[in-house]
């Protein structure tokens, strides 16, 4: 469980990023965070993480107020909360195995890691998700083998690896094509109700959005200007938080795309 | 859709595979092979520890030396060696210019015909495969001692080093733009002049920039064996034991291959 | 260059008349440097030698050939030497280089205000100094010996590698390590899962290209008493054995060919 308390950032340029973000994630929430390009999403996202330091503010997981941590009680931290990426950010020339085991890192000291000595039961863990994930085969295949949407999957074991308590998700569909965005976007919200993991996506596209989330925050130039359900997401509120837009014709375009046929029998990672 | 128990048996070791030499009795022969040599080469270092113990305070005085180092009381020896070093470095790299383009061109496999691309590579090769000091000791022997026989070195070392890259780069050049300017019906003459020239003069001007910081630090070398310049002096200093005015010398050869570093770097930006 | 186009309103032209005056104003002042250079430097030049040298070329040639091939036999040991001072003096070179490239780079530098300029000081203190000259200091310190040689070739390389590498570390994809932060590694742990194996390749490259010049270097650092080929190299000019001298060259020659070949071939197997 999450929550924010008048979270702001400004960068030492002067840019206002964020500005008194207030919310509460609840635990099996998934809440799609929306909002123009430098609406302040990636910093929000990161904020929690303390990727990005925030100015001022709270943010408490669990009983943990995150701000205040020193530095090893900020990794004892991190190590809670997975993290997946635009563009996956797997570590390219590592094999596949040894990018989901990196979510073990906050667990196990460096000589271990060093000589790739995980215990037992994180290695089967590993498998396991892969196996999940759909991936099951490629484990010794180095990353930049995989094709775009391979690579997110382990990008979503990673993060999973960790056994976190939330889920931080930085546009993981934007270098995806659109049906493979769905897949992914349904393997988070999957991934989330088995294990009644909070996240917190931010997403740019509305449509993938309102149908993998089950609140919705909009975001403009570093305020939160909706917070609501998606079917409260009306045209109306799409305007303020985007400008003017014929909404109607985007939607029944995006309509068109996901009217596609459900992913034909070889995608392992809905098989299960 | 619930989460599987891991009991369902997922292995619990996995090792890393091996990036290089995956041939696993070839990667043994060739790590036990190392090892040999390496204990082997050790073997062969003789150390005489007393004479390195004794040595420890001359390393120290001359530590000494260059913390505090001593310009005037050989100031002389010291500014005649460095004219000749600076005069010989410019000399050489604006000769070496001249002659490597020409070279340069006619190394490039699309603008040289045959033979005369065959001739252009054999001068390169020959200038690139002996040491500039084994040079120096040959045009000394012919030309006499002093900074024309150290000229003439750097302007042969120049000659293999500029013709070469000039002439990669010209082969690296755009196709098209040659293409372009000789479907104009144009001689020559001008293509290189204007589908070549345009496309490697920064190239050509960078690499000639760092040619003369090379010049420079190689002309401190070739003094030793009696070509000129400051290696003179400073092997004179070191045989007289004189630590302080080494030190200086060193000081001095440092600072000037900083300054001819940035002032270059200067240069370049200004050239594009 | 100004070439004026008739019945055109106005001539077209390459540079602007100040622009054009300025290259012409630096073409100038170039000449004149490289002139006064050129005169700076020949003052003492005895011209007699000069035009002697064709002379002193042939008679050299011909005492070069035939070469003493038999002379071979007192090479190998040298030539083992030679190897030997490249390969431990590289070796030396790369382990102090390394932790000297993660302390100058700025992305993974502890400071950069007080650690980088130093790390760059170290950087820009090996590179300037070939490694002749370091083997020349080190002869007098430590004695003559392969010991000098391999502390020689070790300390020029430090600047090379480091140089290069830290080049590299600062061109990483930071997202990468962004990502491996964000499960809670430590700083050696991120260094090791984020930035070393984006680096490897250029390692492995760096490290065998600066092996391959050091064959080259140290096959001339006996001229100042720091083992290997050149101390023989330096007994047969002393003697005017040129037949023996230009036996060494062969040998030199051979060794550098191979080298650069291995070298090509490690390189084209790493990337």
């Amino acid at each position: 469980m999450l929550k924010l308390d008048k979270v702001s950032k400004t960068y030492k340029t002067g840019d206002k990023a964020l500005h008194n973000a207030c919310f509460e994630v609840p635990a099996g929430q998934v809440v799609g965070l929306i909002g123009p390009s430098g609406a302040g999403k990636s910093t929000l996202i990161r904020c929690i993480n303390r990727l990005v330091e925030p100015t001022q503010g709270s943010i408490t997981l669990g009983d943990t107020e995150l701000t205040g941590l020193n530095r090893r009680e900020l990794r004892r931290a991190r190590r809670r909360i997975g993290m997946i990426f635009q563009e996956y950010a797997l570590v390219e020339r590592l094999t596949v195995m040894e990018n989901v085991l990196s979510g073990r890192l906050g667990y196990v000291p460096a000589w271990r890691s060093y000589l790739r000595k995980f215990s037992p039961d994180d290695i089967a863990q590993a498998f396991s998700l892969l196996d999940r994930v759909g991936l099951a085969d490629h484990y010794n295949k180095r990353a930049d083998a995989l094709s775009g949407g391979q690579r997110q999957r382990v990008g979503i074991a990673r993060a999973l690896e960790q056994n976190p308590e939330l889920l931080l998700v930085d546009e993981p569909t934007a270098s995806l094509d659109p049906k493979t965005s769905r897949q992914i976007m349904r393997l988070i919200r999957t991934a989330c109700q088995e294990r009644n993991l909070p996240a917190i996506i931010n997403i740019h596209d509305v449509m993938l959005a309102q149908q993998f989330s089950d609140r919705i925050i909009g975001l403009k130039a570093g305020d939160i200007v909706f917070d609501g359900a998606p079917d409260a997401l009306t045209d109306e509120v799409l305007t303020t938080i985007y400008g003017d837009e014929d909404w109607t014709q985007l939607r029944g375009d995006n309509g068109e795309q996901s009217t596609d046929p459900e992913a034909p029998a070889v995608d392992l990672a809905e098989g299960v | 859709m619930a989460l599987e128990p891991v009991a369902q048996s997922y292995p619990t070791r996995w090792k890393r595979p091996p990036v290089l030499l995956t041939h696993p009795l070839w990667r043994k022969i060739i790590l036990l092979g190392g090892l040999v040599y390496l204990v082997l080469a050790i073997q062969t270092v003789e150390v005489d520890w007393q004479r390195v113990y004794l040595g420890l305070e001359r390393g120290w005085r001359f530590v000494q030396g260059f913390l505090v180092p001593d310009f005037t009381s050989r100031w002389n020896d010291i500014y005649a060696g460095l004219m000749e070093s600076l005069t010989m470095t410019v000399t050489s790299t604006v000769a070496g210019i001249l002659i490597s383009v020409p070279i340069g061109i006619g190394a490039a496999r699309n603008l040289a015909p045959a033979p005369v691309y065959l001739a252009c590579r054999g001068i390169i090769t020959v200038s690139r495969s002996f040491q500039e000091v084994i040079i120096a000791i040959l045009l000394v022997a012919m030309f006499g001692f002093g900074p024309f026989a150290g000229f003439l070195t750097l302007a042969f070392a120049t000659i293999g080093f500029l013709s070469k890259l000039l002439a990669e780069e010209i082969e690296d050049c755009d196709r098209s733009q040659i293409e372009a300017i000789r479907a104009t019906g144009a001689s020559w003459w001008q293509v290189v002049n204007y589908a070549v020239q345009p496309q490697v003069m920064p190239r050509l001007v960078g690499l000639s920039l760092y040619r003369l910081d090379i010049n420079f630090r190689e002309s401190a070398v070739i003094g030793i064996v009696g070509a000129g310049g400051i290696g003179a002096t400073l092997n004179t200093a070191i045989d007289r034991y004189e630590y302080d005015s080494a030190g200086a010398v060193l000081i001095i050869i440092i600072a000037i291959v900083l300054v001819v570093e940035y002032s270059s770097s200067y240069i370049r930006r200004w050239v594009q | 260059m100004n070439t004026q186009v008739p019945g055109a309103q106005s001539s077209w032209q390459f540079r602007t008349p100040k622009q054009t005056l300025l290259r012409w104003v630096g073409w100038f002042w170039l000449v004149v440097l490289t002139v006064f250079c050129w005169q700076v430097m020949n003052e003492n030049t005895i011209w007699a030698f000069v035009s002697d040298a064709p002379d002193q070329a042939a008679d050299i040639g011909h005492r070069m050939f035939p070469p003493a091939w038999s002379y071979i036999n007192n090479l190998w040991e040298p030539l083992w030497d030679t190897i030997n001072i490249a390969t431990l003096g590289t070796l030396l070179g790369i382990l102090i280089a390394v932790p000297v490239a993660f302390l100058a780079a700025t992305n993974t530098t502890p400071s950069t205000r007080f650690v980088r300029p130093l790390a760059l000081l170290i950087i820009v203190a090996s590179r300037s100094i070939n490694s002749l000259i370091w083997a020349l200091l080190l002869v007098a310190i430590i004695g003559p010996g392969l010991l000098a040689g391999i502390v020689a070739i070790g300390l020029r390389s430090i600047g090379f590698i480091a140089k290069l590498l830290y080049e590299a570390i600062e061109e990483i994809d930071d997202k990468q390590v962004e990502a491996v932060r964000a499960t809670g590694a430590s700083g050696a742990q991120v260094i090791d899962y984020a930035v070393v194996p984006q680096i490897l390749p250029a390692f492995w490259g760096i490290s065998v290209f600066r092996w391959d010049i050091n064959i080259r270097e140290s096959t001339i650092l006996g001229l100042v008493g720091a083992g290997g080929l050149g101390i023989q190299l330096n007994a047969s000019l002393s003697t005017l054995a040129w037949n023996q001298v230009a036996m060494i060259f062969i040998v030199i020659l051979g060794t550098v060919v191979i080298s650069e070949w291995v070298s090509a071939k490690v390189r084209e197997a790493v990337l």
